[in-house]
């Protein structure tokens, strides 16, 4: 239930820029979720779920899924992250902190690990809409 | 797009009483040894502590402890292990004994994945382990983190101390309360740094002897509670940390 804590973060932001925007009654919430980080769509919606306040009552959740673009700050290459070419602990521990990807994964040209994450790292918080 | 993150930070600390960075200018000085053998004086007198590696390139608390399969549990969050009587935090937990090569936008998203996703639950103390410097790492615990102290390490040596002075100075700029700077591997009885820290008004907490013999007591706390330091971490836990 890593997921849970993140819903709390995206929660705390989403009630921020609802307060900031003056905002009675939030509608909608859509949040991408970087493939780097490989959270559970389902942990997560039950967690925002279960974590909304009253003026989220009715709003929706969207959640949009990113590619993870990664490129190689030595050679410049460009490539997809892929999770099947890792073993599953591997995984894991990228998605508990996605930067630990620089311990395990390596330019698929120029084996050098200093790449730089350009798309699809983890959660973000895309767009809100409600009602003042 | 906004990084949802930050804002749950201070939600996660709200229950920790008090939050120390041990810091220093310049590598090699022993900031990971202050920094443990301070949450194990302070764990050892009932207080709950913390004790979190935020060194991430160069982790070494782990080895210091002597740390062998911990792992957080996951439960609405990640719940750092009790280890030897502390709640323990590495990086190393999900790096294993790879090289962690990150550059400095990855130590920053590192770092507030941590300080968001990370239960620490109720604690008196929570000791920071500093990477040296006065970069991303300092920069964003001081922006994140607005309950922040600093407790500084520095060698005898005047090139380690002209780096705390400006790390100090950059503190200060920030409004970062200062607890006070130690002077660790002290080959002799000389006042210098003494004398100069007081020069830059800050208080001077103790001086660490060199101890030929703390390479022996790496792994085993109970060997690394009878050194020489740990005996100088007690003067700054009951003078200063407590008083």
């Amino acid at each position: 239930m890593h997921e849970w804590a993140l819903a709390e973060a995206v929660i705390a932001a989403a009630e921020k820029i609802a307060e900031k925007e003056k905002l009675r009654e939030v509608k909608e919430v859509t949040i991408k979720v970087g493939e780097l980080q490989q959270v559970e769509e389902d942990i997560l919606r039950f967690a925002l779920s279960q974590l909304k306040p009253s003026n989220f009552k009715n709003a929706e959740f969207r959640i949009t899924k990113a590619r993870t673009a990664l490129r190689c700050r030595v050679c410049g290459n460009s490539w997809l992250f892929k999770r099947n070419n890792l073993d599953a602990a591997t995984v894991e521990a990228i998605h508990f902190v996605p930067e630990v990807a620089h311990s395990y994964i390596k330019c698929p040209k120029c084996g050098s690990p200093d790449f730089e994450i350009t798309e699809g790292r983890g959660v973000w918080l895309e767009n809100i809409k409600g009602v003042r | 797009m906004i990084d949802p993150r930050e804002d749950v930070i201070t939600e996660r600390l709200k229950n920790v009483s008090r939050i120390i960075a041990v810091s220093s200018g310049k590598g090699g000085v022993g900031k990971s040894l202050v920094a443990t053998t301070l949450t194990l004086e302070l764990a050892r007198r009932g207080y709950k502590v913390g004790l979190f590696d935020l060194d991430f390139t160069s982790p070494s608390t782990h080895l210091i402890l002597g740390v062998k399969d911990a792992q957080p549990k996951e439960e609405k969050g990640i719940v750092p292990p009790i280890v030897n009587g502390l709640a323990y935090m590495t990086l190393v937990y999900y790096s294993g004994n790879q090289a962690a090569p990150l550059r400095g936008k990855d130590i920053s998203n590192a770092l507030i994945e941590l300080l968001s996703v990370t239960q620490w639950g109720k604690l008196d103390f929570l000791i920071i382990d500093m990477p040296p410097g006065i970069s991303d790492a300092v920069l964003d615990l001081v922006r994140l983190v607005k309950r922040i102290e600093f407790l500084i390490v520095t060698t005898s040596s005047l090139l380690a101390f002209e780096t705390v002075k400006k790390q100090v100075s950059l503190l200060r700029d920030l409004k970062v309360p200062i607890i006070g700077i130690v002077e660790n591997m002290k080959m002799n009885s000389a006042q210098t740094i003494e004398r100069e820290t007081e020069k830059i008004g800050v208080k001077f907490l103790t001086g660490i002897p060199f101890d030929s013999t703390l390479e022996e007591a790496l792994g085993d706390v109970t060997k690394l509670c009878n050194t020489a330091i740990a005996n100088k971490i007690i003067q700054i836990v009951e003078k200063t940390l407590l008083s």
